[in-house]
């Protein structure tokens, strides 16, 4: 009961030494606010950006080619044409690399009729009859799906090891584009954060050594009454971490209108984009943000405090 | 018995056989300068009241600090309630303070709250429930004299009035040892008379009530033990003494 009545204290005081000290705790609430609105945002499109990557990369693969007998414009060194059995043990090799997810075996007539009707459509099977025999005869091969795109490079150096390959196919520009845009958002929003974390850090914990300074005279009473460390600097504390919850609270409320806001007019405007780019929706956004954020300005208010009490508050 | 009652007893026993307040061979250097306090013993009983005089300078501050264990002594021990002051913990300060009131010159009372809310403030820091409080606090300011000034902010009130509602927040948690640094010092005679009055009718509850102060008429009048300091010394240490500027 007397714990009880103690945290009920704690929060009370803790709640007078936000309004107490208002234009203070106000411009707290509004870089704190600032300072995560800017990390949701980032966090929004970091997310719907890995989101498209991982929808690409489901998509990307590369298709690894070996010499064969029907090749007309090479010459082979002896043992540069594997058999067939040779062939199949290999794709047991490709599976076992950490980095591939699996592999499909595409002969030379799957590529013949693939690419006929890539190129010609229905109407294939009229230009078909031209080409009695499958011109891509021999032409047999794997086609590679990675875990990850940037582990598509490695794949392909391991595969161009191998004598018995030919030709290695994979679009180089996809990989680069995709991870090097992450990277680069990435990077750039955590330096950001960073900058915007610290000047909450400094904001907020003038705004507790502004509340400590006015009430010295009261903690000073306090220490001769006999108040435990605790009773004294919780409520800072406290009003740290009030601080840091109605700042991430507003953010959040922000993020969470301009999101709906932002997609609904990408969606309605730009129709075909919306069409190969797969958005998130608010609330599988909100699923981390939320809770990141609250615990984010939570912990921020309080070690902001925290340094403040430990710096300006002697008991 | 557990350790704490063990302790408990002992610290019982230790005030018994030699004092409430025991100071022995005590010094304070600060950084700079000649000491504070030089080799200052004294001996103040359970129940005793007790005028401590010197000019400025002559220590009198340094030792209440020492007594509420807002400074620790250089050399010599400080006992008081049986808690040695230089092994008491920082954790243990408030289960201490808790056992004194104390009382400034210029009363340092909360501008923004009434009076009730000043006294109860006592009481709230250190857990009491708030049934308590309503009975404690009209009681503790009827005796004061000051039942019908509950809401008056305390900025209303002359200064006697003051200086009772900050006794009357000192005794709420019926303190052992009540200690008054200079509480005449902002007061007409008048209100000096009936503050030194009310710290009497403590003392004579049972309350053991050290006054540190420069007004010589209310020691010479009261006829009470006497401690005179000077530069850092005892000089003299009378019962029923005066305060002798010669000192």
């Amino acid at each position: 009961m007397k714990k009880i009545k103690l945290f009920l204290h704690v929060i009370g005081q803790g709640f007078a030494n936000v309004f107490r000290n208002k234009w203070y705790s106000l411009a707290s609430v509004a870089t704190i606010s600032l300072c995560l609105f800017v990390f949701g945002a980032c966090y929004a499109i970091v997310a719907n950006v890995q989101n498209m990557v991982m929808t690409a990369e489901e998509g990307v693969s590369l298709t690894v080619f070996f010499h064969s007998e029907g090749d007309m414009c090479e010459t082979h060194e002896e043992g540069q044409v594997p058999d067939e059995q040779w062939v199949v043990e290999f794709q047991k090799e490709i599976n076992a690399r950490p980095e591939v997810l699996s592999s499909d075996f595409i002969s030379d007539d799957q590529a013949w009729e693939e690419f006929g009707k890539n190129y010609f459509g229905d109407d294939f099977e009229d230009y078909a009859v031209a080409f009695p025999e499958n011109p891509l005869e021999g032409d047999n091969s794997y086609e590679i799906f990675v875990k990850e795109v940037e582990l598509q490079t490695q794949v392909v150096e391991w595969l161009n090891t191998h004598k018995e390959v030919r030709k290695v196919n994979y679009s180089e520009v996809t990989v680069d584009t995709l991870s090097g845009f992450n990277k680069l958002l990435v990077g750039g929003s955590v330096a950001f954060i960073l900058i915007l974390f610290a000047v909450s850090l400094f904001l907020i914990g003038n705004t507790v050594a502004t509340g400590i300074s006015m009430r010295s005279e009261e903690i000073n009473i306090m220490k001769y009454i006999g108040a435990t460390d605790f009773y004294v600097r919780s409520p800072f504390l406290m009003e740290g971490v009030l601080i840091g919850l109605v700042g991430a609270g507003l953010s959040m409320g922000l993020i969470y209108g301009l999101y709906g806001f932002v997609l609904s007019y990408v969606v309605e405007r730009f129709e075909i984009l919306s069409n190969f780019l797969n958005f998130l929706t608010v609330n599988e956004v909100f699923k981390v943000l939320l809770p990141g954020s609250l615990i984010m300005g939570m912990g921020i208010g309080f070690i902001g405090s925290f340094i403040a009490t430990r710096k300006h508050l002697r008991v | 018995m557990t350790k704490k009652e063990q302790m408990s007893l002992e610290r019982e026993a230790f005030v018994n056989e030699n004092g409430i307040i025991v100071l022995d061979n005590v010094s304070k250097v600060y950084s700079a300068g000649a000491p504070a306090l030089n080799e200052v013993s004294i001996t103040i009983g359970r129940g005793e009241f007790v005028f401590i005089v010197g000019d400025s300078g002559s220590g009198k501050s340094t030792l209440i600090k020492l007594l509420l264990r807002e400074l620790k002594a250089s050399s010599g021990s400080v006992t008081v309630l049986g808690y040695d002051m230089g092994k008491l913990t920082h954790r243990n300060v408030p289960k201490f303070r808790r056992r004194i009131g104390v009382v400034f010159q210029d009363f340092r009372l909360l501008s923004d709250r009434d009076v009730y809310a000043n006294v109860a403030f006592a009481q709230r820091v250190i857990g009491v429930p708030e049934e308590e409080i309503k009975v404690n606090v009209p009681a503790i300011l009827k005796t004061m004299g000051l039942a019908g000034k509950y809401k008056a902010k305390t900025n209303q009130l002359s200064g006697g009035e003051q200086q009772r509602v900050a006794l009357a927040r000192a005794l709420v948690n019926r303190p052992e040892i009540l200690l008054a640094d200079e509480p005449t010092g902002n007061l007409d005679p008048r209100n000096s008379w009936e503050i030194m009055a009310l710290l009497e009718e403590i003392n004579q509850q049972g309350t053991t009530v050290v006054v540190v102060t420069h007004n010589k008429e209310i020691v010479n009048s009261m006829c009470k033990r006497v401690i005179t300091m000077n530069r850092g010394v005892v000089v003299s240490d009378e019962e029923g003494g005066f305060y002798n500027e010669e000192n």
